[in-house]
This record gives structure tokens, C-alpha cells and sequence, in this order.
């Protein structure tokens, strides 16, 4: 039985060994990223349906590519106790 | 027999089990696929939760931009597994090729990936750790627990450790405007890890940030009310803290001990494998079906003189998954060895900490850009006259070079004189490492000798 979710959402990890704090996420995704002192980075894992056009241009224009998000929609790779 | 078709079969119809349901255990899985893996694939957690990120658990949640339930990660690639979560292996059998489980199942495998991880260690006395108001940080149930507790506005938090995790969670709790009291072993925060000379740095920075911070100090007890709510803690100094939120964060222990008896190499230190993530058993003699992955392998190092080291590293974790994966599909000429750099990063009292290679085996250290007073520099870690390690405060775009450094082993001091000019240039200096025979809450590199078998280790409770 897949995991129901109320809404659908995209999952987002950033791989901070690679980022470089280079920003334009923050610039082309402020409601998820956003910069904390000078270099460290702030995100929400979680972005909202609304939120992906921005997201996707964020992942697409970090110079290290350093974003990843879900590549597969959420609901087709559930996670069940089934056997 | 090579070239018999056993490693076409395993691909096609094979069982391959990881044990494991975060980070490495979900990279894994993704890799396995895409390896073209196209046997039955099951993934086992203790957790009942998909899998997780756990960074931003000490970060973003503590800071209340995140809840702590909403971290899962992204997913790369479907991976068509059986999850069973929620229950934790309790038993491996190697004869048989397969794992038991707490619930009674026993799931088989061809080939079984171990990615058990860490658990955070407890405050040692059991009645103190159960008081109300005192928690550790691994689990997003952990973080749920505390940050709806920094919610609620305590009137100070004390946190017992000052590593990375201590060291964070103070940050967020003084971000929140809340007093907070680290009181640390050491002689200063992240010493462990980086040494006296860059530990001295974060001190500075704890205490501008307003923390009360005491090292050379231990907390001798935690002290309730008639209700059992955490109230106070005693210092070896003779002080009392006034507390109701403790955080304890006194590294981790790894989640081995359901490999007790097993005959597989694994004991508080971890796993031991192969550079390739190959399980030994307890004989010292490598397995054929067993990989491990996470902070629950140990790995000899070639970059780092085939040293055992454990790495408690996102990094590491997500370079092992995919390096396992691989191999446990490979002819043994087609196996690749993990022999990626170290590196981690930590985010805390507004500045980026990031560092490559392995600082905690350094004798030196020489600031080659910026400086300790301005925290923002890069330390160049030194060992036996090579480049062994980085570290950068707010100084992270400049890291490549130094990891460049450490993988063709530089000499050190390193040929340049500074990067930043400065007259009479700089000399390096003692990196002032904790003396390695006086135990401390542990460094999130552990080097373990050269023995598979190696199950040397100790810990004495702040008692």
C-alpha cells in the first residue's frame, strides 16, 4: 500500500560538499534556498507543487550542480511494508 | 568458475538485501539499478520512516524551517524494492545467506549490503536519561522531540558535547534567542576533529554568539524534579548548571551488535572491509557476498596508508553505496576501490565550515589564506611532511585545490609560501591535537589500525 500524501511535493537534498556558495539558487529559488552568513546554505527540503517551475530552474543553473530532487514522482516509488 | 554465467544469473534473478534504510542504503538501491540489476531487491530500517536527510536535522529544523518529518530524500531513480520498515534485523546467518529479522522473518540474499549506520550515545546513567527534558540528535523523531521543546521556550538548554552536532544545535538554539550552556571535555569545541588551533577559533565564535561555553569540563550528574523533569547539572568543577533542556551529543556507536556471534568482522568500531567495501569475516579473511557501507564500515584507505578509517560523512556514505553496489555485481577484475577524499561540511554561528582529507591524522597545521582572527581562512593540515588534510571557514570555493594537494600527496609545508600575501609569510605550528590515548566524545573520523579483526576500543563515561 503506497504512503498516502495530502500534496504533492518535490524532495530536495543539496550536496554541500560540492556546493560552493555560489547563490543563484538563492536568487532563482528564494522561497527554498537562501543564504545563511556568507557562504552556508539554508534550504527546505520540501518544496510545494507551486514551487517547482523555480526549483527546476535553480537545480539547472547551480554552477557545481549540487541539487538533487526527486527524479521520479513520489507516489510511483512508495514505500510500504509489503513483502 | 569465471565466464559460467553466476554473476549473469545474479544480475537477472539474483536477491541482493540491503540492511539499512537511509542515506547508503537508499543510494545503493538506486545504483544496484542502475547497474542494471534486475533481481529482487529488498530494503530493511529499524525506522518506520522512508529514508531521510539528516543535515539539515540539526540545522533547519532546530531553526524551525524545516519539521523535522519532511526531510525524506529526493529520490534519483525508482528502485522497485521491498521495503520493510519499521523493523530491525536482529541476526545474520552467513552458511545460510540469510537475515533475520526482530519480527521472526528471515529474509535470504545472494548478496547483502550492510548500511546499519550509528546511533547516538546515550547519557551513560540510564535513570538521568530518562528524566524529562533530556535528549540525543540522530532521528527525525529525535529532532520532532527537541525542536517542539525549543518551541516551547526553555529557560536554558545545556548541551554536553561540543562536536559537530553540539556545536550546531547550540548555534540554532542561541539563532532562537536562547541561553545556552556547552560544557565539553576537551580544551575546545571541535577539537577532536580539527585540532586545538582551529578549535580556539570556534570557541571564539561560540562565545560571541553569547553561549556559555566551559571545556575541560565534565558533567558529572543531571538532576530532577519530584516530577522527573530535568533540572539541573553538575560539573566536575564543582559548578551546578540550571537546566531544562539537556542535549546530549556525545558521538555515536554503531549499530553492530546485531552481527554478534555472526562470524562477520564487526564489532564498536564497525565493519571491516576490503577497499572495495568487502566485508571480512572475523578470521580476517574477506567474504564474498557481504559489502558494507556508511558510517558503519571501516575501510582501509589507500590515499591514507591503507589505514582503517570510519568516516561519520554524508559524502562517505553516498561514495560507498555506489562503490558496494558495484562491486557485489563485478568480477573481481572489474571492482573498484573507495578511494574517494574525505570531506564534510558543518554550518554553524554563521560561518560555513568545510574540510577535506583527514585533519585528525595531523601533527601541524599552516594557515595559508585569510586568518584565524577574521575566521575566515583555509588550515592546510600537515603529516609526515605531506598535505593530509583542509579545513575552510567561509573560505569553501578554494577546497578543490586543496584536495588536489592531499591526492597526489603534496609535500608539506606545501611549496607556495602563502596565497594570500603577507609579508615574512607563515610558518605552521603545532595543530594541537587532543592527546589520542585520553578518550573525548570521538571525532567523526576514527582510525583503527590495520587488523580486520582490530576490536580495540574503549570509552570511558564521564564518570
Amino acid at each position: 500500500m503506497p504512503l498516502e500524501r495530502t500534496d504533492p511535493v518535490v524532495r530536495i537534498a543539496v550536496d554541500l560538499n560540492r556546493c560552493q556558495g555560489y547563490a543563484q539558487c538563492a536568487f532563482l529559488a528564494p522561497d527554498v534556498f537562501a543564504m545563511h552568513g556568507e557562504e552556508a546554505l539554508l534550504y527546505v527540503p520540501e518544496a510545494d507543487e507551486e514551487q517547482r517551475e523555480q526549483l527546476a530552474r535553480a537545480v539547472a543553473a547551480c554552477p557545481v550542480q549540487a541539487i538533487l530532487v526527486d527524479a521520479v514522482d513520489v507516489p510511483a516509488e512508495a514505500v510500504s511494508g509489503a513483502r | 568458475m569465471r565466464g559460467d554465467g553466476a554473476l549473469e544469473r545474479l544480475g537477472r534473478e539474483g536477491r541482493i538485501v540491503v540492511v539499512g534504510a537511509s542515506l547508503a542504503g537508499l543510494r545503493a538501491a538506486e545504483a544496484l539499478r542502475d547497474e542494471g540489476f534486475a533481481g529482487s531487491l529488498t530494503v530493511i530500517g529499524d525506522e518506520p520512516h522512508e529514508p531521510y536527510d539528516r543535515p539539515p536535522l540539526s540545522k533547519q529544523v532546530l531553526l524551525g524551517r524545516a519539521s523535522a518529518g519532511r526531510t525524506a530524500l529526493p529520490r534519483l531513480r525508482a528502485v522497485d524494492a521491498t521495503w520493510r520498515l519499521g523493523v530491525a534485523a536482529s541476526g545474520l546467518d552467513m552458511a545460510a545467506g540469510l537475515v533475520r529479522l526482530a519480527d521472526g522473518d528471515e529474509v535470504p540474499y545472494d548478496r547483502l549490503l550492510i548500511a546499519t549506520g550509528v546511533r547516538a550515545r546515550p547519557w551513560p546513567q540510564e535513570a538521568e536519561a530518562e528524566l524529562d527534558g533530556v535528549f540525543v540528535l540522530r532521528t527525525s523523531d529525535d529532532s520532532a522531540a527537541l525542536a517542539r521543546r525549543l518551541d516551547a521556550g526553555p529557560e536554558r538548554v545545556l548541551v554536553i558535547g561540543a562536536g559537530f552536532t553540539g556545536s550546531e544545535i547550540a548555534s540554532a538554539c542561541r539563532e532562537r534567542g536562547l541561553p545556552v550552556t556547552v560544557a565539553e571535555r576537551g580544551a575546545a569545541p571541535l577539537v577532536g576533529a580539527l585540532g586545538g588551533v582551529v578549535g580556539a577559533v570556534a570557541a571564539d565564535m561560540q562565545r560571541e554568539g553569547g553561549v556559555d561555553l566551559r571545556c575541560g569540563v565534565m558533567v558529572t550528574a543531571l538532576e530532577g524534579d519530584a516530577s522527573g523533569r530535568v533540572r539541573a547539572a553538575r560539573l566536575s568543577d564543582g559548578s551546578t548548571v540550571e537546566t531544562d533542556v539537556v542535549v546530549v551529543s556525545l558521538g555515536a556507536t554503531r549499530n553492530t551488535e546485531w552481527l554478534a556471534g555472526s562470524g562477520l568482522g564487526a564489532g564498536p568500531r564497525g565493519i571491516a572491509c576490503d577497499a572495495g567495501c568487502r566485508a571480512f569475516d572475523i578470521r580476517g579473511i574477506v567474504t564474498d557476498d557481504i559489502y558494507a557501507a556508511g558510517d558503519v564500515a571501516r575501510c582501509p584507505h589507500p590515499l591514507f596508508g591503507y589505514q582503517f578509517l570510519a568516516l561519520e560523512h554524508w559524502g562517505n556514505a553516498v561514495a560507498q553505496a555506489r562503490i558496494a553496489a558495484h562491486n557485489m555485481l563485478s568480477e573481481s577484475a572489474e571492482r573498484v576501490p573507495h578511494m574517494e577524499v574525505p570531506s564534510f561540511w558543518s554550518a554553524q554561528f554563521g560561518v560555513n565550515i568545510k574540510s577535506v582529507g583527514v585533519p585528525s591524522m595531523a601533527t601541524e597545521i599552516l594557515i595559508t589564506q585569510g586568518s584565524l582572527e577574521s575566521r575566515r581562512f583555509v588550515g592546510v593540515y600537515g603529516y609526515q611532511g605531506r598535505v593530509i588534510g583542509a579545513v575552510s571557514f567561509d573560505h569553501g570555493r578554494w577546497l578543490p585545490f586543496y584536495q588536489e594537494l592531499i591526492e597526489t600527496t603534496a609535500p608539506f609545508p606545501p611549496p607556495f609560501a602563502t596565497v594570500d600575501r603577507r609579508p615574512g609569510g607563515q610558518r605552521p605550528v603545532d595543530a594541537d591535537f587532543p592527546d589520542p590515548s585520553v578518550p573525548t566524545h570521538g571525532p567523526t573520523v576514527t582510525l583503527s589500525g590495520y587488523s580486520p579483526a582490530d576490536r580495540r576500543t574503549t570509552f570511558t563515561p564521564a564518570h
